[in-house]
């Protein structure tokens, strides 16, 4: 694949680092002139010195064979611009935002982005779910539908402790695809049994999320 | 009318004072609390300190019951995404935008949103000024007229 990332700041680096050891082409653009002969001596000539919402400059870069644009800058609205002028004037397949402020993410869709990552919002989840048991937390969504990919951890005091999932008053919308064991990810079956600190991962619609949640709380 | 504007540099704070003389509602939105000094002691209009592309710094100013939105930071893609948020987040009809970069300007100009560049209406001003076109004299005092008004 043919990748093009914008923005050589740690996030940019590393991920060309990692996309072209797994041997697809790459280029990095990044505006600071330093930031950029400081990466070219390491990187070589993936490396391009260029803002990357300059017309001139992504057609330089190959926007118009790109198969996918990263626009990890540390401003959302460069981000915004880059992914926007890449499929407007480039008609580029897929474009991925890097999201600061996780406001942004549903205004992202929205304008046509095809992929926001928000490590604000990844971390945030991950306290969340250190501080609150039996509380779903949102994994991913799936592009444009309204399906939810959540995991809910088993509390020592869940109602669910000991029952088949086959038992449970499931919505008809959600549906538990693995539960997460110790180290070990299982496929469950009908007769599994809950065991306290499960971690269910299921797919759910957003309007039975509160419902999924209400079945695994403590009450 | 009820209008915000975004960047209080000198073409924003400008028309600030302007629109708040007509007895127009004037919120502009900056970044530094230093760049509302360009607005004089005698601006009636709320000033509000903060990201324009932030939501709630939008909602702040009072975004909700704007008329209008005018995008003129220093920043092409700041205003860009501002102008997109005014549009389809908050329905403001009149949305209008400054954009330097006069590609961005016309294909974001192509998707709805009203854009401004005044990179490419200076140089043609300047161009007919040199070339001694008719219409620059016409254009000019015509120019001078609306910003004064």
């Amino acid at each position: 694949m043919y990748v093009i990332v914008v923005g050589a700041g740690k996030i940019g680096y590393y991920l060309s680092k990692r996309l072209s050891e797994e041997g697809h082409e790459i280029v990095l653009m990044e505006k600071d002139r330093r930031r950029a002969a400081l990466l070219a001596e390491e990187l070589g000539e993936i490396v391009m010195q260029g803002d990357g919402c300059e017309v001139a400059l992504m057609s330089e870069a190959g926007f118009g064979r790109a198969d996918v644009i990263v626009a990890v800058t540390g401003d959302d609205e460069d981000n915004l611009v880059i992914c926007q002028m890449a499929k407007r004037q480039f008609s580029v397949p897929r474009t991925v935002a890097r999201v600061n402020d996780p406001a942004n993410e549903t205004l992202f869709q929205k304008l046509g982005i095809d992929t926001t990552v928000s490590s604000t919002s990844l971390i945030f989840n991950l306290i969340d779910q250190q501080i609150e048991p039996g509380q779903v937390i949102p994994l991913g969504a799936l592009k444009k539908g309204n399906i939810e990919i959540v995991a809910v951890t088993v509390s020592d005091r869940s109602p669910v402790l000991g029952k088949k999932i086959a038992d449970l008053p499931l919505p008809k919308d959600a549906l538990v695809i693995s539960i997460v064991r110790g180290q070990n990810a299982q496929l469950p079956q009908a007769d599994t049994k809950f065991e306290s600190g499960d971690s269910v991962v299921a797919l759910v619609s957003a309007s039975s999320e509160h419902e999924l949640h209400s079945i695994f709380a403590e009450k | 009318m009820n209008v915000i504007i975004l960047g209080c540099g000198r073409v924003g704070s400008t028309i600030a004072r302007q629109l708040a003389q007509d007895q127009h509602n004037v919120t502009i939105i900056d970044i530094t609390s230093d760049a509302f000094r360009r607005l004089g002691p005698k601006f009636t209009g709320k000033k509000i300190i903060g990201n324009g592309t932030d939501q709630y710094v939008l909602k702040r100013a009072g975004i909700e019951r704007a008329d209008a939105f005018l995008a003129l930071t220093q920043g092409d893609n700041t205003n860009i995404m501002a102008a997109q948020i005014a549009r389809e987040v908050f329905n403001i009809s009149k949305v209008t935008t400054r954009i330097y970069d006069p590609i961005r300007a016309e294909a974001y100009r192509e998707i709805g949103i009203e854009t401004l560049c005044t990179t490419t209406l200076a140089a043609g001003l300047l161009r007919a000024s040199i070339i001694g076109d008719d219409q620059y004299a016409e254009s000019v005092s015509l120019l001078n007229t609306l910003g004064r008004s």
